[in-house]
């Protein structure tokens, strides 16, 4: 600890502190631009210049680090002068044209202009004009008010992991600029708009819409993937306006992924639903929500009278609250069935009945950056959870040894330590491979079942490199003190999920490591908790859709891009009698297959709760009132439940339930636990040509693909037959030729009408192994396409 | 016409006086066995053969008072004791980014004695422990550069660079780095940047680059005139060099002398030399006009006067007390047909020209100085723009990262106090104190253009 004075106030802090910290600690603001605690010192801006007794010309705060006994003054004559003068020249070329200006109000330069700034100006000269650019749909540009603080430059580079953008040229003719005029194509560009302390950069969706002091501010929880970012959402005249961060270094620290900050585009979309409807002789009709619900009732009991209650399934959204996942279990758990579940992505669900506890991520959030050890098994880490591949780039950077084992080799701007890719049903006979390596240098007996890999076995891990990687992997691993062991979203659903799940077990216990799954979406913990999955005598989401039910309750899911298999769960719409849908949009699908559409309020218009990944309890209220007649979901079940005449259901706030539910309002949910008894390791051959799903991250849920912005992102691109260059010649195409797939492999009897073929460009993609084609769910393309794994059919087209 | 000239030639000893027709394939005496015949080389067999240790070389050079040659004057012994001992990679840097405008006295080196850099270099890699070295050499002399290629090959052919050199286990790579021109990039870290394939621009001391260098090893920077004095102290011992010169100011230096006198050129001189003497040397005042001002180390160091610059001798002391820099040495010698506000603008946009952009008071200060100078050059000068001045530029002083906002600020400061009445003239009569013709009468480039000849 140092001894330090700052404007005579005496504190001590630890070594290395810089001053503009140490200055925080002791409440006192020195003013500063380029200065932001998660970025690297460029000390550029020369605003937070102090005085700093025995030196001769005033010191950068935000660059010079306490010594023991120093003292500092922030506002003596040489300071202020030394700030003011900077102010000056910080203005000089400015604009100044703060009344058209989208950053006024929330600027950090008109902030401090006010308080460093003079009323005249000396500068009589001709001012500077810098060229707008264009650096994609999500961030618009004014450059020539950029004051060169570099922050966006730093975020990229640091926080984002690709230095998209950069200064060129030099004095006052300096820009910040992309490189040869591409866009800023990161999953996480809308940061640098937060970043940015003056109008350069604002948010191309919000500009000019709103002034920021017109807006009320609410704070409220992320609904995507399973971190749980916390939000500030803003509102004006009962419309969400804008997102933005919450600070919470226990989750998202201060930033936000682009699907997190421009996703409520959506909840503005046209295709809102804001009535009950009625599908009539096959005509839809908008009808009051007593209607609609007696009709939605009526559907329900008539099945369950004539052709008993296991002919009614339920497929809820994993992004639903935790009330209204609780509340449609509860309903069909009162009328009979068992046939509900949250997992529509899931192919393997084998572990079912053999879990331990809840499935999660196995270890907090800020752990992960703890880890001096992991293995990401299965994940498009970068676009499935943009924050924790953000973590994880932190921690590569620190020393951390980062190793994944996956199908496709996307670039995941971490300096990784080693990489193996394989055909997916190559996927578990690899990190097989990873644990035979692993308990040969501890010296312990393998499972049985793993002697199938290695040397002389059958289950082949892709190449011999791969077998080296694998080695290379488990000395990682092995050499690690505190090891973590993260399954992706690719895992959960790959068929053989349940394998993936013990072999992670056992290594886990083989090193004293933990591990756990990157929660796929908001609640993919909290489906669990509420009991939104099936017991022993129910259907699970797959087995629902290939034998199909008379009735489907659909609570804010949209089967035929939310599941597994599309064409499949399009099918089983299209068969049943009557499909019932809660949600807050009308699709063309739904408009097709549905007979009632119940409007339901999306996260902004309801109270609720997500319990994100590691398990943790979030409760938010609605930020605005229900658009049109639409209501909060769990009203809607709390009322076709009473309609029912079903017991349990007089709640009278999203609260109680979820008190009821989880016993009170605990910080964390109980019951976590990853481990899995009695599943047996398959290996499994290759068949074909394999498919390699990806869910790309804006189209990843309803929100998201109703956001025009995100939707013209690079990250938005429809699907494309993505194939190495070895098979692009065996099929005689080049990349960008056309090629002509079709659904392969196992159709369920029901689907196979539906399945069908699509005809997509191809496109080289040399992380791709042999004998596969990679080709994205979750799009209307490729609906056809059936199942996320297995085989296909692939010819020019 | 004699490039050099020089009392006590040391460093420029074995250089070619007479460089046929300025032509560089004209040149001899640059080669490994032109360099090794006047006893190249020497310096370095004799501390590998003796075993020398590094901590000897360094108190040698120590003693030499040998101080930095590219403008700042640090004592390089003193320097090179800064290097950690214990690091496992560190780097040694020759800085031959000679940008300062009045400067050129690194590209005769480079011309004319580029073993006597590697030599340098290489003692000065034994003595630190470097293994790897740079030479950057800046964009306008290409050919310079590749010169200094043939030399490394030559030096590498001859088992002088590389691994165990001369047979005694000492192993040292050293590179050629071609830079493109830009000032800012002579600035050391701004070199690192540089060599780096990063934008040049300077980097927040501390941490400095004896800890923190390049690719962030411990990295010893040195100006090329500094590694080229190396060779001559170890042969001759640091005390011989130190006599050369005077106290606090050792061996002899090369001046660029440039401006209104009758031979510009280099010349080596000892340190303490009066400034007359030098003036003489370069052939006097250009058609024996009067002398009206000397910038006296580049561009950036403060101007002085005639009469007190005809009373300085030239060493760090001296001219420091008079008000100025010793700088790099680069001498520009101004007569009396200079219009001084002139003479600042052309100063002044360069500083705005190369200033990086990095800190706000650089970047947006030196294009306002510019600014406001044209304006008084051009007619439109206001009664408050003197005091703006000067008030902008201590703004930019001692604000900035690197030096180059006090570099700008320096000669505005200085023309300014030293020749007021000229911009006061200026301002008030909206035309220039020295008469037009006058000017273009001490305009070589202009007689010569308006007598038809070439330039």
């Amino acid at each position: 600890m140092l001894d330090f004075e700052i404007d005579g106030k005496a504190l001590q802090v630890q070594d290395g502190t810089l001053v503009i910290e140490a200055a925080h600690q002791a409440g006192i603001y020195i003013p500063h631009f380029c200065y932001h605690k998660k970025l690297s010192i460029a000390a550029n801006c020369r605003m937070c210049l102090v005085q700093v007794e025995k030196a001769p010309k005033p010191m950068p705060a935000c660059a010079t680090v306490v010594t023991n006994g120093m003292k500092v003054f922030t506002h003596s004559d040489l300071a202020v002068k030394a700030q003011k003068s900077v102010m000056e020249f910080l203005l000089i070329n400015h604009p100044l044209d703060c009344p058209i200006c989208d950053q006024g109000g929330e600027c950090q330069l008109q902030d401090l202009a006010v308080g460093y700034g003079s009323s005249a100006a000396r500068f009589q000269e001709e001012k500077r004009v810098v060229a707008d650019k264009n650096l994609g749909a999500l961030i618009s540009t004014d450059m020539t008010r950029c004051i060169n603080c570099t922050r966006c430059v730093r975020f990229t580079q640091e926080i984002a992991g690709l230095m998209e953008l950069g200064q060129a040229f030099r004095g006052d003719r300096a820009e910040v600029m992309s490189f040869m005029e591409k866009t800023v194509d990161s999953e996480l560009s809308g940061n640098v708009i937060d970043l940015c302390p003056v109008g350069a950069l604002t948010s191309k969706p919000f500009r000019y819409s709103a002034r920021t002091w017109e807006l009320a501010r609410r704070k409220s929880v992320s609904p995507h993937d399973g971190l749980g970012s916390n939000l500030i959402v803003q509102t004006q005249h009962n419309r969400v306006m804008r997102v933005l961060p919450l600070e919470n270094e226990q989750i998202n620290e201060c930033w936000l992924s682009d699907k997190e900050r421009f996703s409520y585009q959506g909840l503005n979309s046209a295709e809102r639903l804001t009535k009950p409807m009625v599908k009539q002789g096959g005509q839809w009709q908008e009808v009051d929500w007593n209607v609609a619900l007696d009709y939605a009732a009526h559907a329900l009991r008539d099945v369950a009278k004539n052709h008993g209650a296991a002919n009614i399934g339920a497929l809820l959204s994993p992004h639903a609250t935790f009330e209204e996942m609780a509340l449609a279990a509860q309903l069909m758990r009162g009328i009979g069935s068992e046939n509900i579940d949250f997992r529509l992505r899931q192919s393997d669900f084998r572990a079912d009945g053999k879990r331990q506890g809840t499935p999660w991520l196995g270890m907090k959030v800020t752990e992960i950056s703890a880890l001096d050890r992991v293995l990401v098994v299965g994940s498009f880490l970068r676009k499935d959870h943009p924050l924790i591949a953000q973590r994880l780039r932190q921690a590569a950077k620190k020393g951390t040894q980062v190793s994944v084992i996956h199908s496709a080799d996307d670039d995941l701007l971490i300096k990784l330590f080693a990489q193996a890719i394989a055909a997916p049903s190559q996927l578990p006979a690899l990190f097989a491979e990873v644990l035979k390596a692993v308990a040969e240098l501890k010296g312990v007996a393998t499972d049985p079942a793993l002697a199938k890999v290695g040397a002389g076995g059958t289950a082949s891990a892709g190449s011999a490199a791969n077998t080296e990687t694998a080695m290379k992997i488990a000395a990682s691993l092995v050499s690690g003190s505190n090891v973590g062991i993260l399954l992706g979203n690719f895992a959960q659903q790959h068929p053989q999920a349940a394998t993936l799940n013990a072999l992670a077990q056992q290594l886990a216990v083989l090193l004293g490591a933990k591990f756990g799954f990157l929660g796929e979406a908001a609640n993919s913990v909290g489906g669990f908790v509420a009991g939104a999955v099936p017991s022993a005598t129910g259907m699970n989401a797959a087995a629902m859709l290939a034998a199909p039910r008379k009735v489907y309750l659909l609570l804010g899911a949209e089967p035929e891009l939310d599941c597994a298999d599309g064409a499949c769960a399009l099918a089983a719409m299209q068969q049943a009698s009557s499909v019932i849908v809660l949600s807050p949009f009308k699709s063309p699908a739904a408009l097709e297959y549905a007979d009632v559409l119940l409007p339901v309020s999306p996260f902004s218009e309801t109270s609720g709760t997500f319990v994100n990944t590691e398990g943790r309890v979030q409760s938010f209220y609605a930020v605005t009132k229900p658009r049109g007649e639409a209501r909060p979901a769990w009203k809607v079940l709390r009322v076709l439940g009473n309609l029912l005449e079903l017991d349990g259901f007089n709640y009278d706030s999203s609260e109680q339930v979820r008190d009821a539910v989880l016993g009170g309002r605990p910080e964390f949910v109980s019951g976590l636990d990853n481990s899995v008894a009695g599943v047996a390791i398959e290996l499994p051959a290759a068949a074909g040509v394999e498919r390699i799903a990806d869910v790309p991250i804006h189209f990843a849920d309803v929100l998201a693909r109703r956001s025009p912005a995100l939707q013209a992102t690079a990250n938005a691109v429809a699907p494309t037959a993505r194939m190495n260059a070895a098979m692009l010649t065996k099929l005689g195409v080049t990349s960008g030729g056309s090629v002509k797939v079709g659904a392969g492999g196992t159709a369920s009897a029901g689907s196979a009408a539906l399945m069908g073929t699509a005809t997509l460009f191809a496109e080289l993609d040399s992380g791709i192994p042999d004998g596969c084609v990679r080709i994205a769910a979750a799009h209307v393309n490729t609906i056809a396409l059936g199942p996320m794994f297995g085989s296909l059919t692939v010819e020019r087209g | 016409m004699a490039l050099l000239q020089s009392i006590n030639p040391l460093l420029s000893a074995g250089w070619q006086r007479d460089a046929h027709e300025w032509r560089l394939e004209n040149d001899t005496g640059w080669h490994l066995k032109d360099y090794e015949a006047r006893g190249g080389y020497q310096s370095l067999r004799k501390i590998l053969a003796a075993k020398m240790s590094p901590d000897d070389v360094i108190a040698e050079v120590k003693k030499s008072v040998l101080r930095g040659r590219g403008g700042a004057g640090f004592p390089t012994g003193l320097k090179w004791s800064f290097m950690p001992k214990a690091a496992p990679e560190k780097y040694i840097v020759c800085n031959t980014d000679e940008g300062e405008p009045g400067t050129f006295k690194d590209r005769d080196i480079q011309r004319f004695d580029p073993h006597a850099v590697i030599e340098g270099m290489i003692i000065a890699a034994y003595a630190v422990g470097a293994g790897r070295g740079y030479n950057y050499i800046h964009g306008e002399i290409y050919e310079l550069y590749q010169r200094f290629e043939q030399a490394l090959d030559e030096a590498r052919a001859a088992g002088l660079i590389g691994q165990n050199i001369l047979g005694s286990g000492l192993n040292f790579e050293l590179f050629a780095h071609q830079g493109w021109g830009a000032y800012i990039c002579g600035e050391e870290t701004g070199l690192l940047e540089s060599i780096e394939g990063k934008k040049g621009q300077p980097r927040y001391k501390p941490p400095f680059p004896a800890n923190v260098g390049l690719y962030g090893k411990p990295t010893t920077i040195n100006n090329t005139e500094t590694f080229a004095s190396i060779p001559y102290i170890l042969r001759d011992g640091g005390d011989a060099f130190l006599n050369l010169g005077k106290p606090n100011n050792g061996g002899t230096k090369l001046f660029s002398v440039s401006g209104h006198v009758n031979r510009p050129g280099n010349f080596e001189v000892p340190m303490g030399t009066p400034f007359p003497k030098l003036l003489e040397m370069a052939g006097g005042m250009r058609g024996g006009r009067k002398l009206k001002a000397v910038i006296p180390g580049g561009s950036s160091a403060p101007v002085l006067p005639a009469d007190i610059i005809m009373d300085c001798t030239l060493d760090y002391d001296s001219i420091a007390k008079a008000g100025s820099m010793f700088g790099s040495g680069a001498v520009i010698v101004m007569d009396e047909t200079v219009c001084m506000v002139q003479a600042l603008e052309r100063l002044s946009w360069f500083y705005y020209e190369e200033s990086c952009g990095q800190c706000t008071p650089c970047r947006e200060g030196t294009g306002w100085l510019y600014k406001v100078i044209h304006r008084i050059e051009h007619g439109l000068g206001r009664p408050e723009d003197l005091d703006l001045l000067s008030d902008v530029s201590t703004n930019i002083m001692g604000r900035t990262i690197c030096a180059l906002g006090d570099a700008a600020a320096l000669p505005v400061l200085s023309f300014t106090k030293h020749f007021r009445s000229e911009f006061e003239y200026h301002i008030e009569h909206k035309k220039c104190l020295v008469p037009r013709d006058v000017q273009k009468a001490g305009s070589t480039f202009h007689t010569r253009l308006m007598a038809g000849t070439a330039c």
